[in-house]
C-alpha cells in the first residue's frame, strides 16, 4: 500500500507535461483507474443509482401503505422491501456519496495531487457494485432476501431468517471492507499529503468533518463486521452468541449492533456538516462564524456518539440507572449540535445573501435537520420513548435527519460543485423545480408521520388500523411526489455531464473560497502536481 | 513515506483491535450482567450474607412466583408444583417441576432461568437446579425436576415479589449435533 503512495507522489512530482493524460479505452479509464477524480465520479454515480434503486423500493412500501389492508405485496415481500430499502440507502446511497465527495474534493481542497493510496482506492470502489449485486440477488433467491429489518436483530436474523442470510452477511462484510479502506485512505491523505502551509486549523471544514468521520468508520465498521459474523456462525455453525438455549443472549445483539449503529448515524451526518459549512459562507459572502468551535463541536459529537447507543434500547428492560445515563448523554449531544446550527445562522446574519440552488438546499437542511434533532430529543426522554419506540414517530425522526438532512446536503454539494466537476452550469430552471418540489413533497411525506407515530401506528407492518387511513394516503402521495422530483435531478445531472448548458468559469460563485476555485472548470485530470501556495 | 507506513500500520491495527473488541463484548457483557444482575441473570454463586441464628429472617415474607415458557415448536410441558409461594429470606426451599415430552421423539431440553425484577436477580440463589444440566426425555415420558433455592436476607426492602421464569429450549440430539459440527 505505502509503495503505492510512494510511486504515485513520485510520478506526480516529476510530471512536467502532465496535462490531461487520461487513459484511453473504457476499461483502462474507468475499471483500472487510480485517479481520485474518476473514482470520485464513479462513487457519486453509483450512489445515485443506488438512491434510485432504494427509492423504487420505498415506492413499493408507500404503495402498499396507501390503503389499509393487504393489496399489492405479500407481507414477507414487504418486509424484504423495508429491509433492503434501509440497507441500500445507508450503505449504498448516503455513505458512497460522501466517499465520492471526499475523493473528489479532499485532494483538491488540501493541495494534494491525489489520494494517498490510489490503488486501494480503486479496490474500495469496485468492491461496492459487487457487494450490492449480491445483496439485490438475494431478493430472487428461494425464501427471499433479508426480511429482518436493516438492524437485523437476532433471533430474526438467526433462527427465523431466510436461507439467503449467508449472502447478506457476505455482502455486509464487503461493504465494511470498502468503507474501512476508504477511511484509511482519507486519513492518510489528510495527515500526510497537505500542501506546505496547509495547517490543520486552515483545513476547510469539509476536510475536518471527513477526517473525524473516517476515524469513526475505523472504530465501528469492524464491530459491525463482528456482529454479522456472529449472526453467521449462530445460524450456520451452531454457536450461540445470541441464542438463550445455548447460554447466549439476544439483547446482547442489540448492544453490539447499536455500539456500531449510533456512531454510524453520525458517520452519515458529519460530512453534511462540512458541506453546509462550505456553502453557507459562500452565499452569505462572509467567513464562517466560529471555525474553531465548529471543529471542536464535531470532535465532541464524535466522542459522545460512543456513549449513547442504548437510547435505541430503552424498552429492553435496562435498569433505571442505565436508562438515565443514556438519556442524559443523548441530550448532551444536542449541545455541540446546537453550536453548529447557531454558527450557521450567525454566518448568515447580516450577510449579503443570495439564493442559488445550493444555498436553497443548505438553508432547507438547517431548518429540517433541526426539526429532526428536536424529535430526536423527544425520543431521548426515556419515559416517553416507551410510547414512541417502534412507531412511525421514529421513522419520521430519522427521515428528517437523513433525507432532509444528509441527502439534502448531498444535493447541495452536487449543485455547488457540479460546475467544477463537469465544466458546465446546471440548468437553473430545472434545478429550482427540483428544489421546490423536493422541499414541499419531503414535508408532506415525513411530517404527518410524526402524528401517525404519536397515535400509535407501528413501523415495519404492511397493514394498519382504519383510523390511520387518511394520513397514510397523504403520506404516500408525498412519497410518490418526492420520488418523481428526484427524476428532475437525474435530468439536471445528465444535462451537465453531456455539456448542455452554460460554460462554468473557474469560480462560478462570487463569494466562494478555497483551492478548488483557483483551478479551471472542469478541474483538470491532474491537479496540484506542484504544491499550491497557501496564503 | 516512512511516516505514512507507520500511520497505515496503526490504522490497520485499530481495525483489527476493534474487530476483536466486538467479540470481547460477549464475555464482557456476561461478566457485567452476572455481577450486576442486569437482564435477570441469576447468580450461581452463593453469596455470603447477614443472617439470624439459623440464617432465616422470620420478620419478612417475600412472594416467589414461577412461570415457564416453552420455546416455539417444542412439544413439552413444564409445570411448577406450585405457582407461587411465600418464603422467608434465608429459608432453604425444595420444590419440583414436572416436565413431560409430548412429542413422538426422544429429545433433550435445556431450561434457561431469568429473574425479574433484574435488581433482585442477584439475591435469588439456586443451590440445585435442573437448569444446571441438560434434560433428556424419551418420547411420552415425564420426569420431576428438582429446584432448591433461597432468597438472600439482604434482599433490598423495596422488593416484595420475585418472579423466576424458565424458558425451555430444545437442544439438538447428540448424534445430530455431531453431524452438524
Ligand atoms: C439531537 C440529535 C439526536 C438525538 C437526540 C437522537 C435520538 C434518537 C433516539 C432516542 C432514537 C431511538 C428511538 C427509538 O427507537 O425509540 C433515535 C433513532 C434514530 N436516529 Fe436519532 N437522534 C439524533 C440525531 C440523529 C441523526 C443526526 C441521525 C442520522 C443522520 C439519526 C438517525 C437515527 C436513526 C436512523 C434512528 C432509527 C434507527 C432504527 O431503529 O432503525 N439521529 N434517535
Ligand atoms: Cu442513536
Amino acid at each position: 500500500m505505502s509503495t503505492d503512495a510512494a510511486i504515485n507522489t513520485g510520478v506526480s512530482d516529476d510530471a512536467h507535461e502532465h496535462h490531461d493524460h487520461k487513459p484511453s479505452g473504457f476499461f483502462a479509464r474507468w475499471v483500472l483507474t487510480t485517479n481520485h477524480k474518476d473514482i470520485g465520479s464513479l462513487y457519486l454515480l453509483f450512489s445515485f443509482a443506488m438512491f434510485l434503486t432504494g427509492g423504487a423500493m420505498a415506492m413499493v412500501i408507500r404503495a402498499e401503505l396507501f390503503q389499509p389492508g393487504l393489496q399489492l405485496v405479500e407481507p414477507n415481500f414487504f418486509n424484504q422491501m423495508t429491509t433492503v430499502h434501509g440497507l441500500i440507502m445507508v450503505f449504498g446511497a448516503v455513505m458512497p456519496a460522501f466517499v465520492g465527495l471526499a475523493n473528489w474534493m479532499i485532494p483538491v481542497m488540501i493541495g494534494a495531487p491525489d489520494m494517498a493510496l490510489p490503488r486501494m482506492n480503486n479496490w474500495s470502489f469496485w468492491i461496492l457494485p459487487f457487494a450490492f449485486s449480491l445483496m439485490l440477488m438475494t431478493l430472487f433467491m428461494e425464501g427471499g432476501g433479508p426480511n429482518f429489518g436493516w438492524t437485523f436483530y437476532a433471533p430474526l436474523s438467526t433462527k427465523y431468517s431466510p436461507d439467503s442470510t449467508a449472502v447478506f452477511v457476505f455482502a455486509v462484510h464487503l461493504m465494511g471492507i470498502s468503507s474501512i479502506m476508504g477511511a484509511i485512505n482519507v486519513i492518510v491523505t489528510i495527515v500526510n499529503l497537505r500542501a506546505p502551509g496547509m495547517t490543520m486549523m486552515k483545513l476547510p471544514l469539509f476536510v475536518w468533518t471527513w477526517l473525524i468521520t473516517a476515524f469513526l468508520l475505523i472504530a465501528v465498521m469492524p464491530v459491525l463486521a463482528g456482529a454479522v459474523t456472529m449472526v453467521l456462525t449462530d445460524k450456520y455453525f451452531g454457536t450461540s452468541f445470541f441464542d438463550a438455549a445455548g447460554g447466549g443472549d439476544p439483547v446482547m445483539f442489540q448492544h453490539i449492533f447499536w455500539f456500531f449503529g449510533h456512531p454510524e448515524v453520525y458517520i452519515m451526518i458529519l460530512p453534511s456538516f462540512g458541506i453546509i459549512s462550505a456553502i453557507i459562507p459562500t452565499f452569505s459572502r462572509k467567513p464562517l462564524f466560529g471555525y474553531a468551535s465548529m471543529v471542536y463541536a464535531t470532535a465532541s459529537i464524535a466522542g459522545l456518539s460512543f456513549l449513547v447507543w442504548a437510547h435505541h434500547m430503552f424498552t429492553t428492560g435496562m435498569p433505571v440507572a442505565a436508562e438515565l445515563f443514556f438519556m442524559y448523554c443523548t441530550m448532551l449531544i444536542s449541545v455541540p449540535t446546537g453550536v453548529k446550527v447557531f454558527n450557521w445562522v450567525a454566518t448568515m446574519w447580516r450577510g449579503s445573501l443570495t439564493f442559488e440552488v445550493p444555498m436553497l438546499f443548505a438553508i432547507a437542511f438547517i431548518v429540517l435537520f433541526t426539526i429532526g434533532g428536536f424529535s430526536g430529543l423527544m425520543l431521548a426522554i426515556t419515559p416517553v420513548d416507551f410510547q414512541y419506540h417502534d412507531t412511525y414517530f421514529v421513522v419520521a425522526h430519522f427521515h428528517y435527519v437523513l433525507v432532509s438532512g444528509a441527502i439534502f446536503s448531498i444535493m447541495a454539494a452536487s449543485y455547488y460543485w457540479l460546475p467544477k466537476w463537469t465544466g458546465y452550469m446546471y440548468d437553473d430552471y430545472l434545478a429550482k423545480w427540483h428544489f421546490w418540489c423536493s422541499l414541499i413533497s419531503v414535508n408532506i411525506l415525513f411530517f404527518p408521520m410524526h402524528f401517525l407515530g404519536l397515535a400509535g401506528m407501528p413501523r415495519r407492518i404492511p397493514d394498519y388500523a382504519l383510523q390511520f387511513a387518511n394520513v397514510n394516503a397523504v403520506v404516500s402521495i408525498g412519497g410518490f411526489a418526492f420520488g418523481l422530483s428526484q427524476l428532475i435531478f437525474l435530468v439536471v445531472v445528465i444535462k451537465c455531464m453531456r455539456g448542455k448548458g452554460e460554460r462554468a468559469s473557474a469560480k462560478p460563485w462570487e463569494g466562494a473560497e478555497g483551492l478548488e476555485w483557483e483551478m479551471p472548470s472542469p478541474a483538470p485530470y491532474h491537479t496540484h502536481t506542484t504544491p499550491p501556495e497557501i496564503k | 513515506m516512512a511516516s505514512s507506513r507507520r500511520l497505515i500500520t496503526g490504522l490497520c491495527a485499530t481495525v483489527v483491535a476493534m474487530f476483536g473488541f466486538g467479540f470481547a463484548l460477549v464475555p464482557l457483557y456476561q461478566v457485567f450482567c452476572d455481577i450486576t444482575g442486569f437482564n435477570g441473570n441469576t447468580s450461581n454463586i452463593v453469596q455470603a450474607q447477614t443472617q439470624g441464628s439459623d440464617g432465616v429472617d422470620y420478620s419478612r415474607l417475600v412472594t416467589v412466583e414461577f412461570v415457564t415458557y416453552i420455546s416455539k415448536g417444542m412439544q413439552w410441558q413444564l409445570t411448577p408444583q406450585v405457582e407461587q409461594m411465600q418464603v422467608h429470606p434465608g429459608q432453604m426451599i425444595d420444590m419440583e417441576f414436572i416436565a413431560t415430552n409430548l412429542s413422538r421423539e426422544d429429545q433433550v431440553g435445556q431450561a434457561v432461568p431469568s429473574v425479574s425484577p433484574g435488581q433482585g436477580a442477584n439475591y435469588f440463589n439456586k443451590t440445585e437446579c435442573f437448569c444446571f444440566n441438560q434434560q433428556p426425555l424419551k418420547a411420552g415420558d415425564s420426569a420431576s425436576l428438582p429446584l432448591r433455592f433461597f432468597v438472600a436476607t439482604d434482599l433490598p426492602q423495596g422488593i416484595q415479589t420475585l418472579t423466576l421464569s424458565y424458558t425451555l429450549y430444545e437442544l439438538p440430539a447428540p448424534e445430530q449435533k455431531a453431524k452438524g459440527v
